[in-house]
């Protein structure tokens, strides 16, 4: 027995078991929220249910539980129909239901408000429509396509109208600016910049009321529903994004739906205080301001770490540097978020306002949160890993590379460059790796210094100068606790809390293994065979 | 000074004297006073820790890079002191080549890796790099082994062959004088015939200086060996002389193998 334990045989199992210990836990992780996320898409049956006190219900079965004292069963029935019921889930007993049945025409809207209606379609009003179809489904079918191509036309225009927006918003300061630099000087200036403002918002104007005439057109178009009370509803054509019918869907039909609803959230903008539609907005802000905060932090890491290691005199000043770089790593995000927002937001931008932008004030352009002070906040708090792995990988080369280097006349500069930074480039590339993962994830500092709930452009346009700094923007980390804590449906917020969630580590693996490939690409090209 | 020194210009092309080397508190180069003829082979022998490396690392300066070394006396390449604050250190090592215990070949490609010197000197006219890749090559007798892999890493290179690369890149940039410290004491017995070989026919061109652990190494490939003791030159001279008939007790000692 004692023999046993002498050969560490039991340390090898105990470390082995917590090796697998942390595969289950990671994989159960990943699958807790895939399963929870990608279900969600899944068009379900809708169940029309007839109870005992002589009521009906119809609706999606989220869930079953059994009641752990009673023994009763009972379903969590999404029954949607905001506007009508009030809510969007209730619980039926199964010992009350009557009859089950599957009504082929029952139809599920997805609509721009109030959440989903679930009912039954009656009939369609096609005034200025012209619908060739018979049956009242089809007829709304083709309805619907036409509404849309009318809705792609106007948002030509309201691209048109930002612009102009844009364009006048622009013109206004610029008048402001010659004011206030003396309106008898700039008298003509300031008359030929009025006269292309006036145009601009003319135009604006024009463009404005063509937008109404088109919308108002089709606004008539409705359609007319009675949900399973008999109550009927009439529903505008504009108002309906999606139209399914999810009890008569084929497979095929059911996929299609799906990965629909997977390019909404993916590429479109968010609806209804973000519980419905897409994430695209908080997708690009996240990954824009994770390559921001890298394109800050890993130059000033590197070099900050190449000057510790190779020039640095080693002393108590390089010792406390270095310790003080150690413990940056470990102090509270929330710590940073505060900082940022004194010295960056406060600091630098508010004299960055009143230095260039003073015809804006009070109204602040960098002088309140936005993507550019986010992104250094996090470049902050990510650099010190940065700067160590740096440190150690330079560290780790051979002596024998830096003698032979200058042996042969090299100076310490040419050592560095030619030699010393590429084969380092694998650790310092570790670094990038873990600082991304780190700043993907950070939401503490960033409710301070620039994300928003609701951001209403995107800080990527194509206004000049194309990159918008000083724009707030959305995170999908943010997005999460939004959706899931602060959204006035947190119920029905729920599944779009694990979809979210999804997405961020998507995002993560996704950023981090391009990383991966490149540094294992650079580490088979410096891997030293002969040390 | 240089007028006066003109006879020892054209013989000796190093010269040492009074030299001592701390490192912090120990002293591990005592007085040391040694001249170095051109185109000859120069063996250091001794004990480990004798110093001799520690010599070696002077002559291109090597030692800059130790914080605590301090030197004292006088090191003259060509009648220059080497040690004057004057003096070009890059200059110097381009002139006076080294070769480590260790074969260090820089993780680049072959040809990057003779070229290496002229690229930092700023020369890249693919001609002349092309010509001195070929020449040094051929010089350190691996062209034959290497020509149709130039371009792969010099990383894949056996030990012989990496150490030989390491040599052609010392000599790539010129050098009159190559410096190796220990340069077989990682390799087999063939590739150690092949080195020594290669250092018989550098002798033409180059001086050459060599730590070596080994003494019939000494005796095989050098001119003259000087024998080091505790950091102190205990005595210098003709190799066949030091080999047969030594005049001090200690070198006769460790020649025969009773210590060290």
């Amino acid at each position: 027995m004692k023999k046993f334990w002498k050969t560490g045989e039991p340390y090898v199992l105990v470390s082995g078991a917590a090796l697998a210990i942390m595969l289950v836990m990671t994989l159960a992780l990943a699958g807790v929220i895939m399963t929870n996320g990608l279900g969600y898409f899944w068009p379900r049956a809708l169940v029309k249910l007839e109870l005992k006190d002589g009521s009906f219900a119809l609706g999606q079965v989220m869930q079953k539980e059994k009641n752990p004292i009673s023994g009763i069963r009972r379903f969590q029935l999404k029954v949607g129909n905001r506007d009508i019921f009030g809510q969007d889930f209730r619980w039926v007993d199964e010992q009350d239901i009557v009859s089950r049945t599957m009504p082929a025409d029952a139809v599920l809207l997805e609509r721009r408000e109030h959440g989903n209606y679930f009912g039954f379609l009656q009939g369609v009003t096609a005034d200025g429509l012209a619908l060739t179809a018979a049956a009242p489904y089809e007829k709304l079918q083709q309805g619907l396509k036409l509404v849309s191509a009318k809705l792609d036309d106007t948002d030509d225009i309201k691209k048109k109208m930002s612009n102009l927006n844009y364009t006048a918003e622009s013109l206004r300061l610029k008048l402001l600016k010659l004011e206030y630099r003396g309106k008898e000087k700039n008298a003509a200036e300031i008359g030929e910049v009025t006269a292309v403002r006036e145009k601009a918002l003319a135009e604006f104007t024009a463009l404005n009321e063509q937008f109404a005439k088109i919308q108002a057109g089709i606004g008539t178009v409705t359609a007319q529903f009675t949900d399973v009370t008999g109550a009927g509803k009439d529903i505008a054509l504009v108002d309906i994004i999606a139209l399914q019918r999810p009890n008569s869907m084929s497979f095929l039909a059911k996929c299609g739906a799906y990965f629909e609803r997977l390019r909404e959230l993916l590429l479109d903008d968010p609806r209804e205080s973000n519980t419905e539609g897409g994430l695209f907005p908080a997708i690009f802000g996240t990954v824009m301001m994770v390559m921001l905060m890298s394109v800050f932090s890993l130059p000033f890491g590197v070099v900050a770490a190449i000057y510790l290691r190779e020039y640095a005199r080693e002393g108590l000043m390089t010792r406390m540097v270095r310790i003080a770089v150690n413990n940056l790593a470990g102090v509270p995000s929330i710590v940073y978020g505060v900082f940022g927002l004194g010295f960056f937001v406060y600091g630098i931008g508010g004299s960055i306002d009143s230095l260039f932008f003073p015809e804006r004030l009070p109204t602040p352009t960098f002088g309140t949160g936005g993507i550019l002070w986010s992104s250094l906040t996090l470049a902050l708090l990510t650099v010190p890993v940065v700067i160590v792995a740096t440190e150690e990988s330079l560290a780790s080369i051979p002596k024998g590379i830096r003698e032979g280097s200058l042996a042969l006349g090299a100076t310490k500069f040419q050592t560095l460059t030619k030699n010393l930074l590429p084969m380092a480039t694998p650790g310092i590339m570790t670094g990038l790796i873990l600082s991304m993962a780190r700043a993907a994830g950070e939401v503490a500092p960033l409710m301070i210094v620039g994300v928003v709930k609701l951001a209403p452009t995107l800080p990527f346009d194509m206004n000049f100068p194309f990159f918008h700094m000083d724009r707030k923007f959305m995170h999908l980390g943010f997005h999460i606790y939004d959706v899931g804590f602060q959204s006035p449906n947190v119920e029905a917020a729920k599944p779009m809390v694990y979809v979210t969630t999804m997405l961020l580590l998507a995002i993560v693996v996704v950023a981090c293994s391009t990383a991966i490939y490149l540094r294992n690409r650079m580490r088979r090209k410096y891997t030293s065979s002969t040390f | 000074m240089p007028q006066t020194n003109e006879q020892a210009v054209n013989s000796n092309i190093l010269s040492v004297s009074g030299l001592n080397l701390h490192y912090g508190e120990a002293h591990a180069l005592k007085d040391v006073n040694l001249d170095m003829a051109r185109h000859q082979v120069t063996a250091f022998i001794g004990p480990s820790g004798c110093g001799k490396s520690t010599l070696l690392r002077c002559f291109n300066r090597m030692n800059d890079l130790v914080e605590s070394a301090r030197i004292e006396g006088s090191i003259r390449f060509n009648g220059d002191e080497i040690n004057d604050s004057s003096t070009d250190v890059i200059t110097l090592r381009r002139k006076i080549g080294m070769v480590f215990q260790q074969s260090n070949p820089f993780p680049k490609s072959i040809y990057e890796n003779i070229v290496y010197g002229l690229r930092i000197a700023g020369v890249n006219d693919k001609a002349t790099l092309d010509e001195t890749v070929e020449r040094s090559l051929k010089s350190t007798a691996i062209w034959n082994e290497v020509k149709d892999r130039l371009n792969d890493s010099a990383l894949g290179l056996s030990g012989g062959q990496a150490q030989r690369i390491c040599i052609a890149r010392a000599i790539a940039v010129n050098p009159e004088i190559i410096l190796m410290d220990e340069p077989c004491s990682a390799l087999d017995p063939i590739s150690t015939l092949k080195i020594e070989e290669l250092i018989e026919e550098l002798k033409s061109k180059y001086t050459i200086v060599i730590v070596t652990h080994n003494m019939q190494q000494a005796a095989r490939v050098s001119d003259v060996t000087a024998f080091f003791y505790l950091g102190e030159l205990i005595e210098a001279g003709g190799t066949r002389k030091i080999f047969t008939n030594p005049e001090k007790k200690q070198t006769e000692d460790y020649i025969t193998g009773r210590f060290g």
